[in-house]
């Protein structure tokens, strides 16, 4: 089984990469980006049975910083 | 005092540290991540700058899960000592040790340069030997030495008199210019400017040899 763990900036935390996109995208001549965080995705395969619990407490220890970072699991097939 | 420098796979400082620890008088072991002890009645713990594991996920965030981070942990419960330069300051800061994250500096640029730093307080084992307000030149070389904490912990840092060092012109946006906070106990110290290779003439740089002159003071009476 898999699933997907999407980290991101909480709102309110500086982003540079966000900005640093937003701001090539402007002087690419794309209108209308108004704001761009950038976070990323962790994809675990798991053995079977393994509970969201159990991946919730991967993302509370290590893949993310609460202090900084909020996070997001789906649990696939 | 006795002093144990960890040593993590991309720890780049490590031997730097070692070097500004012995010339302040400490006896010193490197300890490599996977240990699962410290030398026996070590005083402090120094975490090393450098790109443990290739910053991979965060800085400092997988280092914070070796074995020995476990134990660096344990010590400070103790009341044991520690300091944390640049990537060991990330460490810190990733083990809760210390309050607060760093996130990638404002201009998305690595700094590499001479920084100066205005010391906020003497009251400290790491700064006792300067006074409250000096400037002092440090280098800076880091890619993620944001600093960022919530408002609480900020106001508690401020409170509490927890900032040791201030940027005079903050080279990556940190916080409240800091470029350097104690823990609630003042027994740790953690720090993104590199006072170890300010440390020796030859270096052109000294500013920072203060600061391993005080922790060797207040840890030989320990």
């Amino acid at each position: 089984m898999r699933a997907t763990v999407t980290v991101s900036l909480k709102a309110g935390v500086l982003d540079p990469q966000g900005e640093a996109i937003k701001g090539a995208l402007g002087s690419m001549g794309f209108e209308g980006v108004d704001g761009v965080r950038q976070g990323k995705v962790i994809e675990l395969d798991l053995a079977p049975g393994t509970t969201e619990d159990t991946v919730r407490e991967m993302c509370e220890k290590l893949l993310a910083n609460t202090v900084i970072e909020s996070y997001r699991i789906e649990m696939g097939a | 005092m006795k002093a144990a420098v960890l040593v993590f796979p991309g720890s780049n400082c490590d031997r730097d540290m070692a070097v500004a620890l012995r010339e302040a008088g400490a006896d010193v072991t490197m300890v490599w991540h996977k240990e699962s002890v410290l030398p026996e009645g070590v005083d402090v713990v120094a975490v090393p700058g450098g790109f443990s594991f290739g910053d991979y996920l965060r800085c400092g965030a997988i280092a914070a899960q070796s074995p020995i981070s476990r134990e660096l942990k344990a010590h400070v419960d103790r009341g044991g000592y520690a300091l944390g330069v640049c990537n060991g300051f990330q460490v810190l800061t990733e083990t809760g040790i210390l309050p607060g994250a760093l996130v990638q500096n404002a201009s998305t640029k690595f700094i590499c340069k001479t920084s100066t730093l205005r010391v906020e307080t003497s009251s400290s084992a790491f700064t006792a030997r300067y006074n409250a307000g000096a400037e002092i030149d440090v280098p800076i070389a880091h890619h993620e030495g944001n600093y960022r904490v919530d408002e609480d912990g900020l106001a508690r840092l401020q409170g509490e008199d927890r900032v040791a060092f201030r940027y005079m012109e903050t080279p990556n946006g940190a916080l409240d210019d800091i470029a350097g906070i104690l823990s609630d106990n003042r027994r740790v110290l953690g720090m993104m400017p590199h006072p170890e290779r300010a440390a020796d003439e030859a270096l052109g740089l000294t500013d920072g040899a203060p600061l391993f002159a005080s922790l060797a003071e207040a840890l030989v009476t320990a």
